[in-house]
């Protein structure tokens, strides 16, 4: 465990509230640089929020996969992976890049592609692909984006676990660090090496994977 | 993997319709005629500046309201009336089509003949054409209400129970913003009535601007938006019945024409038959051959030249609202404008959409001279301010991402691409009211269909004029027609199109 390693995320006591109503209270986490967190909880345990907590307090730090793929379904998918480069490229060239795609880009995004098992949607509307493309394709989004901590809501509920799989570990391969709220034990204990869990707003479990298996996590999916 | 045939995209429409709007550039008479134009604009502005009030005729401003409550809620009475059995009757559907094509200053040009310049002739200018556009939206209102609690009611359940119970609260919402909102298109009709001669506040804007006494119509536009500006206050729920009880008690006296039945027998029965057709034998092909020989000329040298011009000046304003829309959009956008542009965007929308597009195209006409080119400008500003507004609160209601792009980015790469949809829905919709103005604009000078209408009228050749209108709300229709059909093909045929009803959800 690179426990040394310099701290990207530091939440202390940290609380939200949608309302008047509390979703997390009293929260602390650090994630270090080269971690791979899985966030797991039933839904209502305040996942979302902490995610976005995380994303709010280093955004120029990372990469983001909503919730909702968040996807402009007027747009090439192409257009979608692009933007996750938008803020590094001047605006006149994303403007080109609209009407005209520079082949550079073109190439990059492709390249993208092809490691989310995308290869021939470049140019398809991303209205119209199935829900696990369009999943991927925010993905894709994230990987172009590149930014060292990926931080993803539920990034792969739309994939059977072989292709789970597959995409998480791109991800693990492109970005340094990940936290990644995920619903499937398996697949977290496989692909992470840190377990939070999270119950009615705070964290009830914080472990390594490798000290977990899905009977010690069961208790937090029975039925309350 | 797709089996659909192919359907044009947004882009590809968008070309198409741009391309035509640049074809009917090459052709369209954009000249500015005036020697002075922003002496004359500076001087209009100025009186804007320093209006002076105590020159507004009183009167007219009570004209101006009683005219449009009595039109409006005569209007919206019958369409509620003909909407019940709009959805069953294609009859009903046809005389509603019929009804709302006709523009309210050619309504009021031909009931002028019968009923003088009268409270009548201007309460039915407004009744006539807003009964079939109330008919046609409470009818879609009636049938776009979620009518699951009908199917769950008690069987046995009466059906004055049932209709009070399930059916009224869904739609009376809906109904009622609708007829505030048309109550304030009323305004505008009502005020726009007074350039043909009709004793409301355009009468005295018209012979204002016309003799160059700016001050006074600046003084009158001001009090107009005031009128505008505060209709949240004065029309209510309770107020309408109000309004509704005082509005026959300030009408003007009739001027002149005490024999309405008579003159009414002689409208219908002289004036407006084609004249080889009067008192002819119907019987003998002669008489059919004349006919002809009357309506020739009518086709070639008034309907045919007149609907050129009125298409290629709706393109070409069709395309300028478009271009102004996504353009002015932002300033009324959280995202773009920020906490003080935005009011401040909001603010410049509303008066521009406000400004009657008559009368806009009556200043710049009066400020450019007779051409296309004021035409185009006042249909572009009134409706890019309506579009634009409307798409500012959809802009509004979009769910962006977390980590979304800011500024041009965010304009060129979210915010445009997902509503455009949308701005193609609501484009394809004025597209129609764009054209119905643009052929009005004919008694300005432009020479669209409104042209000749005119001119057969002063020339009182009203069988001649009957035909032109005839004409031009069979051009209405055909455009209609095609712009539901685009709609449908792009699959915007269900987005909203209307200015009133509910703030666009997130989606």
């Amino acid at each position: 465990m690179p426990a040394e390693s310099r701290a990207e995320i530091v939440l202390e006591n940290a609380a939200a509230s949608y309302g008047g109503r509390t979703v997390l209270s009293g929260l602390d986490l650090t994630v270090r640089a080269g971690e791979r967190v899985a966030l797991m909880g039933r839904s209502g345990a305040g996942k979302s929020t902490l995610i976005g907590l995380i994303q709010a307090q280093a955004p120029e730090k990372v990469a983001l996969v909503p919730q909702a793929a968040a996807l402009v379904r007027t747009l090439s998918v192409f257009h979608n992976v692009y933007m996750g480069q938008l803020d590094r490229r001047s605006t006149l060239h994303n403007l080109r890049n609209l009407v005209r795609p520079a082949k550079a880009d073109i190439a990059a995004v492709q390249r993208i592609l092809d490691r989310v098992g995308l290869a021939d949607t470049l140019w398809a509307k991303a209205g119209e692909l199935s829900g696990g493309q369009q999943q991927r394709v925010s993905v894709a989004r994230a990987l172009y984006n590149g930014r060292p901590i990926l931080v993803g809501d539920e990034p792969v509920s739309a994939l059977d676990r072989q292709q789970g799989a597959r995409i998480l570990a791109e991800l693990a391969q492109n970005h340094e660090t990940l936290i990644l709220a995920l619903h499937d034990v398996a697949l977290a204990l496989a692909q992470t090496d840190r377990i939070v869990v999270l119950e009615a707003g705070r964290i009830v479990l914080d472990a390594p994977a490798q000290n977990l298996d899905p009977a010690r996590l069961s208790p937090y999916y029975e039925a309350a | 993997m797709q089996l659909a045939r192919p359907r044009p995209g947004y882009a590809a429409v968008s070309r198409w319709f741009l391309a035509a709007a640049l074809a009917g550039l090459l052709v369209a008479d954009l000249h500015v005629t005036t020697l002075h134009p922003w002496a004359d604009l500076a001087r209009l502005l100025d009186g804007l500046a320093r209006p002076d009030f105590p020159s507004v005729e009183g009167w007219s401003v009570v004209y101006t309201v009683a005219f449009a409550v009595l039109g409006v809620g005569l209007g919206a009475g019958s369409g509620l009336l003909l909407a019940i059995p709009f959805a069953r009757s294609r009859t009903i559907r046809l005389a509603c089509a019929g009804l709302r094509a006709v523009h309210e200053l050619f309504w009021a040009l031909l009931l002028m003949q019968v009923f003088g310049l009268s409270a009548t002739t201007g309460m039915l200018a407004i009744a006539l054409p807003y009964a079939g556009i109330c008919a046609k939206v409470y009818a879609e209102i009636i049938e776009e209400a979620d009518l699951a609690a009908i199917r769950v009611l008690p069987v046995g359940t009466g059906t004055v129970s049932a209709f009070l119970y399930a059916r009224l609260p869904e739609v009376a919402g809906r109904m009622r913003d609708y007829t505030l909102y048309r109550l304030e298109c009323g305004l505008r009709s009502s005020l726009v009535l007074g350039f043909i001669g009709l004793p409301t506040m355009g009468f005295y804007l018209e012979s204002a601007f016309r003799q160059g006494r700016y001050a006074e119509a600046g003084a009158l536009l001001l009090v107009f938006y005031a009128l505008i500006g505060t209709r949240r206050l004065w029309i209510r729920g309770w107020t309408v019945p109000l309004l509704l009880a005082a509005a026959p008690l300030a009408l003007p006296p009739a001027i002149g024409n005490a024999a309405i039945s008579a003159s009414l027998a002689r409208f219908l029965g002289h004036d407006i038959v084609p004249t080889p057709l009067r008192g002819a034998a119907l019987a003998e092909p002669e008489t059919w051959a004349r006919l002809w020989s009357w309506l020739r000329p009518i086709l070639t040298d008034q309907i045919l030249p007149g609907t050129i011009q009125t298409l290629i000046l709706a393109q070409i304003a069709l395309a300028a609202t478009a271009l102004g829309a996504l353009v002015l959009f932002p300033l009324t956008a959280k995202r773009f404008a920020g906490p003080l542009g935005r009011p401040l965007g909001r603010v410049l929308l509303v008066v521009v959409r406000s400004t009657p597009e008559y009368m806009l195209a009556y200043v710049c006409l009066q400020l450019l001279g007779p051409s296309m080119l004021p035409a185009i400008l006042a249909l572009a500003l009134h409706n890019a301010g309506i579009v634009a507004y409307l798409m500012g609160r959809h802009a509004d209601a979009i769910p962006y991402r977390a980590d979304a792009p800011r500024g041009l980015n965010l304009y060129a790469y979210e915010t445009v691409p997902r509503l455009y949809g949308q701005f193609l829905a609501y484009l394809l919709y004025r597209w129609e009211l764009i054209l119905r103005e643009s052929a009005i604009f004919g008694i300005l000078g432009v020479t669209t269909l409104g042209f000749y209408v005119d001119a057969a009228i002063s020339e009182l050749r009203l069988d001649v004029a009957v035909v032109l209108i005839a004409a031009t709300a069979l051009v209405t229709v055909a455009v209609d027609a095609l712009s539901r059909g685009l709609r449908r093909s792009l699959r915007i045929d269900t987005l909203p199109t209307r200015l009133s009803g509910p703030a666009p959800v997130a989606g």
